[in-house]
């Protein structure tokens, strides 16, 4: 009698657990708990906004792992099986398999508002304080970094790297805000959220490229799962589709500069 | 006390400290075992006809997993031994059987400092001088410990991993200080040699390998050789703007003293991080060798193997001190194997490059004129942004990486552990870190010519030619070990190691490690009076960081391409740190 009605309670306490686990479904983000504009551990970024539109649209519930972005990011966070999604990244990253693409952004300059804007094909460009992004791979550089040396613009060119205090993005913005440099050459997304927040009105505007020029100043982004995961892929350009003008929203309250249609057109 | 007794003793406490004796011939007390970079034991109870009987006396596990680099130090009847991160200290009790711990020292660095390093979490040895450990943490600190008891004497934290640098070197005491250097050239780290007082650890003097003389430790001692060295503040007039700020040329090989000539020599890492178009200049003072006084750290002489680096090759590798004929005339040398290929034979109080040899094959120069003392490139292999570069020789990770040679005066060869690898930057393809797209060259590395990955060579300097070569299926990633028995031995990636004859090459004994070696083997007298030979096994190291840290496969150009050429290396062997020491039975 007494193991019988153990044996019932057991059976209805799986069944339980059963429903709650059919209704608790997780979705696992890999993000950086440092990266703002993207993302930080409080979920300040737009990324994590992005993250927890996602897993509403999906009635999931957000689980983040959290990683700094730097060399070995994919390896140690997708690649180990720690989550299921990446919020951001580039939409021809062959690491991962990508979505359809949500935004497109280029490199832009970060100038001082009223100050004229630096163009490549002006020789007065090596004059030009400028900052860059350093990449610290071995012999990479950002595009806009390729086309400054090609330019001939290397005197009075800064190097900001990956590790110093705050992002390299930031403390470039900070630098045109306080003078110290006359324009920065930061990825779109970055540059709208910092100067932004600047003290000084500063002014972006998108860095054309100069003919020529191997490199794409241009990227589109995407969400990014593990190589072959195609039901997750297929299930997430769904949320895409659905939620698009939600996703531009999210953008635009951060500032993300954009070259695609939504950008320019809404 | 009789008055010239007194007298006699003024005189000795007038007297500069004598430099510390050299160490029992039984013992092995930095990473090199002499300041003269040599990895010779003077033992010789072990010889090619006995070689073949030597057996396994004990083990000993680590407990980490990471790439062990570093040389066992022994000194006092004690084994110290110190550990990729987290950069444990064992010392080990030769006195009883099977080698007990007499004590550990955990540093607990910080574990940010993982993700920091470029190459895997290695560590290249401790140093031992005057009953005191010394050792680095890869998050910044040299410290000091009581041999004896593993006490903390004092800890100097020399830098900050937030700002990309790590300490890997294994220090040398010289004239009562520590000299330490720091990594990280890839990540817009600024390089530098620092001594700290070995009574006390503080710093007493710091020479910067950019910027201006007085960072530079540059004043009117500077006598280089070449033209191309002399002018004021060379360290930021041969870069663009204020690029030598975060321009590179870390110091973590190798450190050399010559008490003869009363300088340290040591090698400078590769110009960073900027794209090499960015920094226009020979980006001075990266890839090459400073010669400097102990006592104040200013420079005497320097000399630039790889001026404006193209292909990432570090100029760190050891500077090893020798006498041999050179023209006739018998001359105290440097001997140098660069990772860009040549081997370079230089004048000790000079600088002066009396011969530079290619010792593998090279495709990036054509010659070191030594007229000048310039590198020749060769500009069809410069790296350009857009187009495809194929045969790079050697790689990046050059005709030799770390992984120190050693020289026998009796045989009077040097000993060479090296890679025989070429590489293609190939397409660009689209990369993202730190919320930055961009475009990289995907670099993939391959066997040279043969098909082989690696080699073991013995080299005359005199006929500036190899005597005999031993053909790797990898990389030889661990250092040689040389002595006076005639015999030289090295470990290979695959877990062998392997006991040679000195004079032929021929193999006389090998024996299969649990993981890969990349160890630096050495020799000592244990207190019973054998001969003891020891090693370090565990895989890692920027070449087996595809087991140690479990890299995808897949992904050629991971670990900077080096996955490409190692893909099938956890086939072969697993991670897993532990000690082998040898005798005879």
């Amino acid at each position: 009698m007494f193991s019988r009605s153990r044996k019932c309670m057991l059976v209805a306490l799986l069944a339980l657990a059963g429903a709650a686990q059919a209704e608790e479904r997780l979705l696992r983000v890999c993000a950086d708990p440092d990266n703002l504009p993207y993302s930080n551990a409080d979920g300040a970024g737009f990324e994590n906004k992005i993250a927890e539109l996602v897993a509403q649209d999906l009635h999931a519930k957000l689980a983040y792992d959290w990683w700094p972005q730097r060399r070995g990011f994919v390896r140690r966070t997708l690649g180990a099986g720690m989550c299921d999604v990446l919020i951001g990244v580039p939409a021809d990253f062959e690491r991962v398999s990508t979505t359809r693409p949500y935004y497109r952004s280029s490199y832009v300059f970060v100038t001082r508002a009223g100050e004229s804007v630096p163009g490549f094909a002006d020789p007065a460009i090596r004059q030009r304080r400028i900052g860059v992004q350093l990449i610290g791979n071995d012999m990479a550089a950002t595009p806009a970094g390729h086309a400054l040396a090609r330019a001939g613009a290397t005197a009075n060119v800064t190097g900001f790297t990956i590790f110093g205090d705050g992002p390299a993005a930031q403390r470039m913005v900070d630098e045109v805000d306080g003078g110290g440099i006359d324009a920065a050459l930061v990825w779109g997304p970055q540059a709208g959220y910092f100067a932004a927040r600047a003290h000084k009105p500063l002014s972006v505007s998108i860095a054309r490229p100069p003919a020529g020029t191997p490199e794409p100043f241009e990227f589109s982004v995407a969400l990014g799962v593990k190589r072959g995961n195609k039901a997750l892929l297929a299930e997430l350009d769904g949320v895409l589709e659905r939620r698009q003008r939600d996703i531009d929203a999210i953008l635009a309250a951060y500032h993300v500069p954009r070259t695609d249609a939504a950008g320019e057109g809404r | 006390m009789k008055p010239f007794l007194a007298a006699f003793f003024v005189l000795m406490n007038l007297m500069p400290a004598p430099a510390p004796a050299a160490e029992p011939e039984g013992e092995w007390h930095m990473a090199a075992r002499d300041y003269g970079n040599t990895r010779f034991s003077p033992l010789s109870e072990i010889t090619p006809a006995n070689l073949p009987k030597l057996s396994l006396a004990f083990t000993f596990s680590t407990g980490v997993l990471r790439g062990h680099e570093a040389a066992p130090v022994v000194a006092d009847n004690t084994m110290f031994i110190v550990t990729p991160y987290p950069n444990l200290v064992y010392a080990l009790d030769l006195t009883k059987p099977g080698a007990p711990q007499k004590w550990k020292f955990d540093p607990k660095p910080a574990a940010s400092s993982q993700g920091v390093a470029c190459c895997d979490v290695v560590n290249r040895g401790v140093v031992y001088a005057d009953g005191k450990v010394f050792f680095n943490t890869l998050d910044m600190n040299t410290i000091a410990l009581d041999a004896k008891t593993g006490k903390e004497l004092w800890r100097t934290k020399l830098g900050s991993i937030e700002k990309g640098e790590t300490m890997t070197m294994a220090p040398i005491v010289v004239k009562g200080k520590v000299l330490v250097g720091n990594s990280g050239g890839e990540l817009g780290v600024r390089g530098w040699l620092t001594a700290l007082d070995a009574a006390t650890g503080k710093i007493a003097w710091r020479a910067w390998s950019t910027g201006p003389d007085k960072d530079v430790l540059i004043g009117p001692a500077f006598k280089p050789f070449y033209a191309q060295d002399r002018g004021k503040d060379l360290g930021t007039r041969s870069w663009p703007g204020d690029g030598w700020k975060i321009g590179g040329g870390t110091v973590w090989g190798f450190l050399t003293y010559d008490p003869e000539t009363d300088l340290v020599y040591y090698g400078t890492g590769n110009p960073g991080p900027w794209n090499p178009e960015q920094r226009p200049g020979d980006n001075k003072w990266t890839s090459g060798i400073f010669a400097r006084k102990p006592d104040t750290g200013e420079a005497v002489w320097y000399y630039q193997w790889s001026p404006h680096d193209l292909h990432d090759y570090d100029g760190v590798n050891e500077n090893v001190l020798v006498e041999i004929p050179v023209q006739g005339k018998q001359r105290k040398v440097i001997l140098h194997p660069d990772r860009n290929g040549y081997l370079y034979v230089l004048d000790r109080a000079s600088g002066q490059v009396l011969s530079a040899t290619p010792y593998a094959a090279i495709t990036t120069s054509t010659r070191v004129d030594l007229q000048t003392g310039r590198l020749v490139y060769n500009p069809e292999k410069d790296p350009t942004a857009g187009k495809t570069v194929r045969d790079i020789c050697p790689a990046s990770s050059g005709a030799k990486d770390w992984q120190p040679s050693s020289w026998s005066p009796r045989t009077k060869l040097l000993y060479l552990p090296m890679q025989n690898i070429c590489q293609d930057a190939q397409t660009f393809e689209t990369s993202y870190i730190s919320g930055t797209p961009y475009v990289g060259a995907s670099i993939e590395q391959y066997p040279g010519p043969g098909g082989h990955r690696g080699e073991f060579a013995a080299w005359d300097p005199v006929a500036r030619k190899k005597i005999w070569s031993i053909r790797e299926n990898f990389p030889v990633w661990s250092g040689a070990l040389a002595t006076a028995g005639d015999v030289v031995f090295y470990g290979t990636m695959d877990g062998w190691f392997k006991g040679l004859d000195a004079k032929s090459g021929k193999l006389l004994w090998q024996y299969k490690a649990g993981s890969g070696i990349i160890g630096q083997p050495v020799s000592y007298r244990g207190p019973d009076g054998k001969q003891y030979i020891a090693v370090l096994a565990g895989i890692g190291g920027w070449a087996g960081t595809i087991v140690s840290g479990e890299i995808d496969p897949r992904d050629g150009t991971g670990a900077n391409g080096m996955v490409n050429l190692t893909r099938d290396l956890p086939k072969y062997t697993a991670k897993g740190g532990m000690l082998y020491v040898f005798a005879l039975p």
